[in-house]
């Protein structure tokens, strides 16, 4: 059974890399549409597969992963912002768990934005 | 919504919105007298009489950005379709209890489905408000509290990711206990 002697462990630890962290306010943002529209077309998973992604690849520091409320495009959802700073902000609608590997790795990691994903490319 | 626990999250943000410091998640399930219980319970702002009157109209919402609010009545229309039944009450200045109470074994029943991930969602989106979550069965109940939690972190935020992990896993073992299966 998880005990709250690891949570201590854990609170130890990330005290360790808190300095760390500070020291980056250019993080990266990833906003989740979490509204009645965003929750009911499935973007708990969405955010749930970004947490976990992002976490994987060590991007904790970098990249923080947080929700919004509905930017009133509903027939999009899910709907996903991705800001960079010193970089426009990109808009991915109908996104599924399975994309956001690719999201992560393309657009997050080497600045390729997944145009086919976007907002642009799937309401033509 | 395909799950309560979908629900529950968007009724959770309503708390969220009212300035809410504390609230309390408590599904209660039983078998033996078929029903399932869920009630959100805050500290935030409150309504009015007649706000709460309102706020079960699908064309009302205290937003200024756009005409409709559906959270609460898909949440009502849930508890009532399998013959259960449907209440809030709320003060100004002191909070609001929402409670939805439902008939288990109704055809139209929608499953809890994963209220864990919900609780996880909600401790990760909002890390600077408590949250107590109790879920409770026949055989057994539990309570995650984050303020316990926060008086071990010291500071440390809950969004942390480590913690989250840990309480993910506190949630999940905690659950398969409850449903009386074997905790490996």
């Amino acid at each position: 059974m998880k005990s709250l002697a690891e949570l201590k462990a854990i609170r130890d630890r990330a005290k360790a890399q808190l300095d760390l962290r500070k020291e980056n306010p250019n993080a990266a943002r990833v906003l989740v549409g979490m509204a009645t529209c965003g929750i009911a077309a499935g973007a708990r998973p969405v955010l749930h597969a970004f947490t976990e992604e992002i976490a994987k690849r060590g991007l904790t520091d970098s990249v923080t992963v947080t929700q919004t409320g509905c930017i009133g495009i509903c027939q999009y959802e899910p709907v996903v912002e991705i800001e960079i700073p010193g970089e426009e902000k990109v808009t991915y609608v109908k996104v599924a768990p399975e994309m956001v590997a690719r999201i992560v790795n393309d657009h997050l990691v080497n600045h390729n934005v997944v145009t086919e994903y976007t907002i642009g490319a799937i309401s033509k | 919504m395909r799950e309560l626990s979908l629900n529950v999250m968007d009724v959770a943000q309503n708390s969220v919105r009212a300035q809410a410091s504390l609230v309390y998640i408590t599904v209660t399930e039983s078998d033996l007298e078929d029903n399932l219980t869920i009630s959100i319970s805050d500290n935030g702002c409150g309504m009015t009489e007649e706000q709460v009157q309102q706020v079960i109209d699908p064309f009302f919402t205290t937003r200024t950005t756009r005409k409709v609010g559906l959270g609460v009545p898909l949440f009502k229309l849930s508890a009532e379709q399998t013959g259960g039944s449907f209440e809030i009450r709320s003060k100004v200045g002191e909070g609001t209890v929402t409670t939805a109470a439902y008939v288990k074994s109704s055809v139209d029943m929608t499953p809890l489905g994963d209220i864990n991930s919900t609780v996880r969602m909600l401790i990760q989106c909002n890390p600077d408000i408590d949250f107590v979550f109790t879920h409770s069965t026949d055989a057994d109940s539990f309570t995650l509290d984050t303020r316990e939690l926060r008086e071990v972190l010291e500071g440390v935020s809950l969004d942390t990711p480590d913690v989250l992990e840990w309480i993910g896993q506190f949630l999940e073992e905690n659950t398969q206990n409850l449903y009386g299966g074997a905790s490996t």
